[in-house]
């Protein structure tokens, strides 16, 4: 297990090699001048010179290369073009954000995804399988962004029991210990303060994890389907177990394999924040920050965090097959 | 006797009704956060509403004016030749004290210096903090400015290489704002010296308290601002991306003061009783450049006057800029002083066009017609508009091919001259028409990189620009302005399109909220009303 957990971790190093060359060249092959782009309409002669020599953008490709490679070697990520920030910086102001929507939002795309899955596998051509397998369809087809204009429409203008956008009311203002709003809260005993996170969290939460859920329904309703043909539910229930010992110990076991997969791939794809989401719910995570920069061309910003969020989903995946080892003892990593 | 009484109540209530109250936290809606607190590095109007509020100008604008007036120096005197300028402070300005700057140091000369020649002179400790400092850059300050001393503590003396009349109005922009040389030196000497764009110390109306990143800047009234106390107690501006779902922020009463509100939604925000509007014409043109330089048809004057008469700009401000646009005939906005309203004005006739263009043997003309790929606030969508020129222009036997490229390769490419026909337009920096005649259609600004994207060469024009900005009178450069915007619409290097106005909306009980043609968002003299 150990072993196999060092060469994964070996075999990570040539993958975000190639992901930074990647990225260089094509940040680099895009056609325009990114100090022109950064520096808009209002750009003259002396603004272009001075901000391409502040960004090593008269240097040759290789060079820039180079120094980009030795200064991320050392652990610097470089400096935004615009705001002039240190990226990793930027970076860590606004991950806690998205890594707190996407954790709720997968909690509830995977309670309420596994549970409709379970429950139309083994309710099959019920009113409640069709009705969920509907609603699962109708959650895949959705563009979030309108989605989200919905939900705000109906429950925060027309009921006013939620909040429309952002993380938390004005009234509040927490410190940053973790930038967990949920956890910052409980730490300064702000129980007013967690009950206004919460409530700013539902909507944007649904919203981003409507997607996932309705894959996940679908996934683990078809794998329960094919999983309770197997012989060995068969001898569970000759030998007397109950239904829901059979349900929940033998087949669920065994159907949540490939959910479990996609549970982790798609929370990776989260990571990298969900521009749509944040953008309608006034979210301050990395997606729209990500998008700017490309927008920009903010060289440093697209290439280190392109960087960054490969280790983290490189991370996951690591994770979610070692979680394979834990659900399922036949599969061991040698 | 009855009659008296009522008119007493009615005087009594309106002298209630207008006497502003202090308190209140206002939340105002923008669509993006601010990139940098440093003013002098900053150059997206995003990031000056988040400085402005903290800092202060030599001079500044009147609200809602492009009329200078006193600011932190109370007056100035400007020698014969015209090249210095004396600047005298206002004193007993305190900067701000904060959590991070505990210290109270008052503002002096020394602040000045250090506020102007980090931007101008090499050798300065903090000429290579922040990047580059981008506005000195735009407005050409290093060949403008010779000298920034001080003659004492509170006297200031800037000479200048040459004569240049908007001088003073660029000390009023954003980039000439007063840091703190106590705070930004304090930093240094920890190693922190990028800190400044981050946790802006001034001496402004606002005192920064906090700046979560994309979501929101938290600031506190200066009780000891020169100017009056501000009437607010706290600001916020919030940053909701989405302009439906800031309408909704402001309908629940969760923010106060919207930014852009989409053009379609302005109906539904007005017939709101809780909310209501306010306008201003924006300080900017929109416009199409017909690129002397590398098309030849666009050489004969015949041929632009042509396009400009093919073009129904009432119709496309009409369907495009959906009635937040006036059509225009000068490249100058009407806010502006110097603003000629009697020039030629191109009416939509198709007829005329195609007789000129048979005229000068272009019957059959074809060119490419370059569209903006963003929104800017002097054309809402360039596309549209490129669609319905090229749908006027087919009517009169010109074919036109619709280009598009990302933001920043258009730019750099327009710059180089590479297009034939190109939609840009400008806002105004400094309220000076020099900053749109000189930047846009001078001689000078037709080498290449340009800002005249007509490349069009006119030496009368130019030598009217130029000894314009040499005087200082002001009665005569509007007298070379307008002349020159004759000129201007004669030849007719450009299709003027229109100069936009901007819209904001407001909840009912904000009182006193002007919007300035600069584009600023000024909260110093805003109030709760109940």
């Amino acid at each position: 297990m150990f072993s196999y957990i060092i060469k994964r971790l070996i075999w990570t190093i040539p993958t975000l090699f190639g992901v930074t060359l990647m990225v260089f060249s094509m940040v680099h092959l895009s056609p325009g001048d990114p100090a022109v782009a950064i520096l808009g309409d209002k750009a003259n002669a002396q603004s272009v010179k001075e901000l391409r020599a502040q960004m090593g953008l008269d240097k040759p490709l290789y060079t820039q290369y180079y120094i980009y490679m030795s200064n991320i070697a050392k652990g610097d990520f470089g400096r935004s073009a615009t705001s002039y920030e240190p990226v990793l910086e930027e970076f860590m102001d606004r991950f806690p954000a998205t890594l707190e929507l996407a954790s709720l939002a997968m909690i509830f795309a995977t309670i309420i995804g596994v549970l409709a899955g379970i429950i139309s596998a083994i309710k099959r051509y019920s009113i409640f399988d069709y009705t969920s397998m509907f609603v699962a369809l109708a959650g895949v087809s959705m563009p979030v962004f309108w989605l989200g204009l919905v939900l705000i429409y109906f429950f925060s203008v027309k009921l006013g029991i939620l909040p429309v956008s952002g993380r938390l009311g004005y009234e509040f203002d927490i410190e940053h210990i973790t930038g967990f709003y949920l956890i910052d809260s409980l730490l300064v005993k702000d129980y007013e303060a967690f009950w206004d996170t919460l409530k700013h969290l539902v909507l944007p939460a649904v919203a981003l994890g409507t997607i996932p859920m309705a894959i996940i329904a679908r996934m683990t309703r078809s794998s329960m389907i094919e999983v309770m043909k197997e012989e060995y539910i068969k001898t569970a229930r000759a030998k007397g177990c109950s239904r829901f010992q059979v349900v929940v110990i033998h087949a669920l076991r065994n159907a949540l394999m490939p959910v479990v997969t996609i549970i982790g791939l798609m929370f990776g794809s989260l990571f990298a924040g969900s521009i749509l989401t944040e953008t309608t719910f006034s979210w301050p995570g990395i997606g729209k920050w990500l998008v700017n920069a490309v927008y920009q061309r903010d060289f440093p910003v697209i290439q280190s965090a392109t960087l960054i969020i490969a280790t983290v989903f490189i991370a996951i995946n690591l994770i979610v097959d070692l979680l394979y080892a834990v659900i399922n003892p036949k599969i061991r990593l040698s | 006797m009855r009659k008296l009484l009522i008119m007493t109540l009615l005087f009594v209530t309106t002298l209630m009704y207008a006497a502003p109250k202090y308190g209140g936290t206002l939340v105002f809606g923008r669509s993006a956060d601010s990139i940098s607190l440093d003013p002098s590095h900053a150059t997206d109007g995003e990031s000056f509403y988040g400085s402005t509020q903290v800092y202060d100008t030599l001079v500044q604008f009147k609200l809602g004016t492009t009329e200078i007036e006193p600011a932190l120096a109370t007056s100035w005197d400007i020698s014969e030749d015209g090249l210095t300028y004396i600047f005298h402070l206002r004193k007993d300005v305190y900067f701000h004290s904060t959590k991070f700057f505990k210290k109270k140091v008052q503002f002096t000369a020394n602040d000045v210096l250090f506020s102007l020649n980090r931007q101008f002179k090499e050798d300065h400790p903090f000429f290579k903090v922040g990047g580059s400092y981008k506005y000195w850059g735009f407005m050409d300050m290093s060949k403008i400015v010779k000298s920034i001393e001080k003659t004492d503590l509170y006297t200031v003396k800037i000479t200048l290489n040459k004569k240049e009349a908007p001088f003073l109005a660029n000390m009023a922009m954003d980039f000439a704002s007063i840091l703190s040389k106590d705070y930004a030196f304090s930093l240094l000497k920890d190693g922190k010296e990028n800190r400044l764009s981050r946790y802006p110390v001034g001496t402004g109306p606002f005192v920064f308290q906090k700046w979560v990143k994309d979501d929101k800047i938290i600031y506190f009234a200066n009780k000891d601002y020169w100017n009056g106390k501000p009437y607010l107690k706290k600001l916020i501006l919030k940053v909701i991306p989405n302009a439906s779902v800031r309408a909704a922020e402001l309908k629940v009463g969760s923010i106060h003061v919207m930014d852009f509100p989409n053009p379609e939604e302005i109906a539904k925000l007005d017939a709101d009783k809780n909310i209501k509007l306010i306008k201003q014409e924006g300080l900017n043109v929109g416009y199409l450049a017909m690129n002397i330089h590398k098309v030849p048809a666009f050489k004969d004057v015949r041929v632009r006057r042509a396009i400009n008469y093919a073009i129904n700009k009432e119709a496309i401000v009409d369907a495009i800029y959906a009635g937040f646009g006036k059509v225009t005939d000068s490249p100058l906005p009407p806010t502006m002083w110097g603003y000629n309203k009697n020039i030629k004005h191109y009416e939509y006739n198709p007829e005329k066009a195609k007789k000129l263009l048979a005229e000068a043997g272009y019957s059959d003309l074809k060119f490419d017609l370059w569209a903006m790929p963003v929104v800017r606030p002097y054309m809402p969508n360039a596309r549209k508009v490129a669609e319905a020129m090229q749908a006027d222009l087919a009517k009169v036997g010109v074919t036109t091919k619709i280009v598009s490229y990302d933001w920043g390769t258009y730019l750099d490419k327009g710059r180089k001259l590479e297009h034939d026909a190109v939609l840009l337009g400008w806002t105004g920096d400094n309220g000076d028409p020099d900053n749109f005649l000189s930047v846009l259609l001078s001689e000078h600004a037709a080498t290449i990189p340009v800002s005249n994207r007509a490349a069009w060469k006119n030496r009368e024009f130019s030598d009217l620009v130029a000894k314009a900005k040499t005087t200082t009178d002001i009665a005569e450069r509007t007298r070379l302005y307008e002349e020159a915007q004759v000129i201007f619409a004669d030849q007719a290097p450009w299709v003027t399109i229109a100069n936009s106005i901007v819209v904001e909306a407001v909840r009912s009980n904000v009182m006193n909220f002007k919007l300035s043609p600069m584009g600023k968002r000024v909260f110093e003299k805003v109030w709760f009303d109940k």
